[in-house]
């Protein structure tokens, strides 16, 4: 395997805690195989680490098969790196070169502390979650699945919006660290659905207003956020959010 | 027999036992269920559902999960779907035949009274995940579309693109953050439990480490609920995500909770082969792929021409050839262990030569690309992403790997382990799935304990015995924090040469050579005394670099590599014991003459429960005899 292994220099966040200071520091890694994924290649990093003594990179990354959300980081300023629709754990060396220098940066945004090296603290989205992302229904109280009809336009069209993985890049994207993508694809699951319509008002005014008390900012119709989302999740889901925050606070005394 | 295990299966004819059973367990009244504690560990679909049902009836919840959010449990990357016995194709599928498939799936080595439970409940679910609006897969007229699975002659399966164990997930995790947002879940994310606290014999809280700040804490409650998922990374390469572990089952194991049929793991045929010596993870390609794609491999030994070079004449089927009533969709343990005596025999593809076809030409041409683009379009864009080749144009390569673990902690049928107060759920118990499970039943499973069983077990389990108060500061609590922490400081002081991923591969390779898809006893022999000397290398020799008083994440991955080296011995020890070929337990010297799998029901027809006997001491080994009333023991037959 010889022929397809090469050489990468990498400058990596290292920061050992919230409170502490954090910088820059350079690697350099030689026996990368194109067949490797971005986070296999941080393997081989930290393993060379270990063997030096030195304190690995600390990542965060779970299902390495983009669909837990959990792994992430900057390359070159681009969330989970320049391909489009991948996370970082399904993006694989073979799209890298010989002597590449790549700056590996944790999502940089004021709701999203950094924990360690590249991993942050996304919690702000649970709490956004926590807010109203959900139907009050209660377990086993529920009417036969065959009984309430979705059109099956709606359901994919919900389907198409659910299969967001809470991952942030959205918000590492943007210049102004928004969440509109993430907040616009659950608040458009659910008023898609008609199990969503009861509760459709309260949900998007709850969960917009923890998104702004969580320190997010706000959109300015930059786009980064879909080109950066490893799931594909459309600005038209923001636009559908901005509608129906409107109604709903347009409406709200009834 | 050993008359410690008394599974609880109540009397009465099978379709009415769940009905007797719930109409006799005591309830806790709604206003007094504010003064009981429960601890849920784990947030994946068995602990989330558990979790916002629990507190949904006023129970006061913790819930803890080593992930960062409670969103990103396993669970998450289950693809093709949950099975229910909603009949809504009109294929005559119903409760019982759900059962009997499952049941028989599992090579009649499954409880049946659990089973049908399971069965019954299946219903329940879809419409529970409806109504919080789960994006089910749907009709043109707007009904819920099936699809089918491995080992059913029935459409049965519920699913949200490749995605729905994601979007299950999201509807459990969406209940459970309804409940954080009433004040009656604490959820705790980042944090991993490191051993159980018991006071009088009974589960009465954890010690947890906080994954960021590194501190040890303590939680008190009234009952633990382990929702804590499978260990399959026992084998290092698997389909599990990288934080899957056995850690809190073990040390629960080692407080005395029976672990039952370790040795029941599930090799799944359909997953993208290994390419290197760095692969760190295996993916699966979800079951489902097989409605459409035809296994192949070519009839000539080392044909090294591309596949569309090779003529349908000098293919074959071999699932086809050989279960024509089957055929692609026999189940799991049947596909995998053709794949590996196709490679054996010298049949595989790819440059390993371990890998067979799962080819889609025929589908394509039939359905149109659209259909199947429709269907698998996320599976096949990440196959692409990993092997950078188009599986529209060409077959994909797949390989059987690790993938789900049927044996866990023992349970009886109020999924109460042999510690009192401790319920296990999931995939960390054994109960439903026998030697092998059917696809599309393990999230079936974990939504059933979740939603459906703990909910009223726990509540007769709190209004059963009167609990004493505890108190984290009581002895047993500092105990046990003790212990934690002189494990840590040890691991940490090793200071040894070799990476915990090193010790981790090395287990992995003897797992998979002498405890995987094919077993002996010569093998499982040598494995048994491999694995021990690992260990003491690993005490020896392991270095954990950094502190243990802030995020560590070597040390998280070294005190469950510890764990896993000593679970390890005890599945071999599972295996050798169990002479007989079931489900997923094939041991070589038991087949029929047609290379399947041969059972012993005169012998072997129990559940093989084990007691911890202490470190370095033989585990006991306690029987629970299957009974079998309902259903006819057969040769499993998938002709
Ligand atoms: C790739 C893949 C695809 C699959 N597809 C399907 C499918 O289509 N249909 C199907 O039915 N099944 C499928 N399965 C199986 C199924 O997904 C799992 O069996 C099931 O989701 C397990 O759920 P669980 O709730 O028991 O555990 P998990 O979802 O694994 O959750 C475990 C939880 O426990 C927590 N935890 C673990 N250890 C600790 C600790 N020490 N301290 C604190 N918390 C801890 C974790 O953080 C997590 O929250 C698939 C499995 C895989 C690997
Ligand atoms: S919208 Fe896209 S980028 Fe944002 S969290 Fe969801 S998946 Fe990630
Ligand atoms: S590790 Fe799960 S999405 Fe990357």
């Amino acid at each position: 395997m010889s022929d397809t292994t090469f050489s990468l220099n990498l400058k990596i966040w290292r920061q050992e805690s919230a409170d502490k200071p954090g910088k820059m520091v350079d690697y350099k890694i030689d026996c990368v195989d194109e067949h490797m994924s971005f986070l296999e290649m941080l393997d081989v990093l930290n393993q060379q680490l270990i063997e030096k003594g030195e304190v690995p990179v600390a990542f965060d990354h779970d299902c390495r098969e983009g669909i837990c959300g959990t792994c992430g980081c900057m390359i070159n300023g681009h969330a989970h790196g320049k391909d489009s629709e991948t996370t970082l754990c399904q993006l694989h060396m073979r799209k890298f070169r010989d002597g590449d220098t790549l700056y590996l940066e944790p999502w940089r945004a004021k709701a999203f502390p950094i924990v360690q090296d590249l991993c942050v603290d996304r919690s702000a989205f649970d709490r956004i979650q926590a807010a109203g992302a959900y139907c009050s229904v209660h377990t086993g109280s529920a009417i036969d699945g065959n009984s309430l009809l979705v059109p099956k336009a709606n359901a994919e069209s919900a389907m198409d919006a659910a299969a967001c993985i809470g991952c942030g890049a959205c918000v590492a994207a943007c210049k102004n660290a928004s969440a509109m993508l993430f907040v616009g694809a659950k608040v458009s699951q659910f008023a898609l659905l008609p199990q969503g319509q009861i509760e459709r008002k309260e949900r998007v005014l709850n969960m917009v207003e923890q998104m702004d008390a969580e320190g997010f900012g706000n959109c300015t119709n930059e786009f980064e956020c879909e080109a950066a989302c490893p799931k594909g999740i459309s600005v038209d889901n923001i636009a559908r959010m901005n509608r129906e925050y409107i109604k709903a606070a347009a409406t709200k005394a009834d | 027999m050993s008359n410690i295990l008394d599974s609880k299966i109540p009397d009465g004819p099978l379709a009415d036992k769940w009905d007797l059973h719930k109409a006799k367990l005591k309830l806790i009244a709604p206003n007094n269920r504010r003064k009981f504690n429960i601890i849920v560990v784990g947030s994946g679909l068995a602990g989330a559902s558990a979790a916002a049902s629990l507190a949904e009836m006023n129970y006061n919840v913790t819930c803890l999960c080593v992930q960062d959010s409670a969103r990103r449990a396993h669970s998450i990357a289950a693809q093709g779907g949950i099975n229910a016995a909603k009949n809504y194709p009109n294929d005559n599928d119903s409760i019982f035949r759900l059962f009997y498939d499952t049941i028989k799936g599992g090579d009649f080595r499954g409880r049946e009274g659990n089973t049908y439970r399971l069965a019954q409940v299946s219903n329940n679910i879809i419409d529970q995940c409806v109504a919080q609006g789960v994006p089910f897969a749907r009709e043109y007229g707007g009904v819920l579309s099936n699809r089918t699975f491995g080992g059913a002659q029935v459409s049965r399966t519920f699913y949200a693109r490749g995605q729905t164990g994601q979007q299950l997930l999201l509807g459990a995790y969406s209940a459970l953050m309804r409940q954080v947002n009433r004040g009656k879940v604490d959820m705790r994310p980042r944090r991993e439990m490191m051993d159980l606290v018991k006071v009088d014999g009974v589960a009465r809280g954890v010690v947890v480490r906080n994954l960021v700040t590194g501190e040890l804490e303590r939680y008190a409650a009234d009952a633990v609920l382990l929702c804590t998922g499978g260990y399959g990374n026992v084998f290092y390469l698997s389909t599990n995500a990288k934080g899957c572990n056995v850690t809190a089952a073990y040390r629960c194991h080692k407080q005395g909770a029976f672990m039952a049929n370790p040795c029941f793991t599930q090799i799944h045929p359909t997953c993208i082969p290994v390419s290197g010596d760095h692969q760190s993870k295996l993916t699966l390609m979800s079951e489902s792929l097989r409605n459409d794609g035809r296994v192949w491999v070519p009839k000539k030994k080392g044909d090294d021409r591309p596949p569309s070079q090779i003529p349908d004449s000098e293919r074959d089927y071999y699932l086809e050839r050989k279960y024509p009533s089957f055929g692609n969709m026999v189940p799991r343990d049947v596909a995998s262990r053709n794949a590996k005596v196709a490679c054996d025999n010298g049949q595989g593809v790819g440059a390993s030569g371990l890998a067979v076809y799962l080819d889609f030409q025929e589908a394509i041409e039939r359905e149109g690309r659209d259909v199947i683009e429709a269907r698998y379009g996320n599976l096949f864009h990440m196959y692409e992403k990993i092997t950078a080749e188009n599986p529209y144009e060409v077959p994909m390569r797949i390989y059987p790997a690790v993938h789900y673990t049927m044996g866990g902690l023992w349970v009886d049928y109020n999924l109460e382990s042999t510690i009192p107060g401790l319920f296990v759920l999931g995939e960390a118990n054994f109960s439903d799935h026998g030697a092998n499970r059917l696809g599309a039943s393990a999230l079936m499973q974990g939504l059933a304990d979740g939603y459906f069983v703990a909910p009223y077990t726990v509540a007769a389990h709190l209004a059963e015995r009167a609990l004493p108060a505890v108190s984290t500061e009581d002895e047993a609590f500092q105990a046990a924090e003790k212990g934690v922490r002189d494990r840590i400081s040890k691991l940490l002081s090793v200071g040894g040469s070799k990476s915990v991923d090193y010790f981790h591969r090395k287990l992995g390779l003897t797992m998979w050579d002498h405890c995987g898809m094919a077993r002996n006893e010569e093998g499982l022999k040598k494995a048994l005394k491999i694995i021990p000397e690992l260990r003491e290398e690993f005490w020896k020799d392991v270095r954990v670099l950094g502190q243990g008083g802030q995020m560590n994440q070597e040390l998280e991955k070294a005190g469950r590599v510890a764990d896993f080296l000593e679970f390890g011995e005890l599945m071999c020890r599972d295996a050798l014991n169990r002479k007989e070929s079931a489900g997923g337990h094939f041991r070589e010297e038991y087949q029929t003459a047609e290379g399947e799998a041969k059972r012993d029901d005169e012998n072997y027809r129990y559940v093989a429960a084990w007691e911890f006997k202490g470190d370095g001491k033989e585990p006991a080994l306690h029987k629970e005899a299957l009974e079998f009333e309902n259903v006819e023991l057969t040769q499993r037959s998938y002709k």
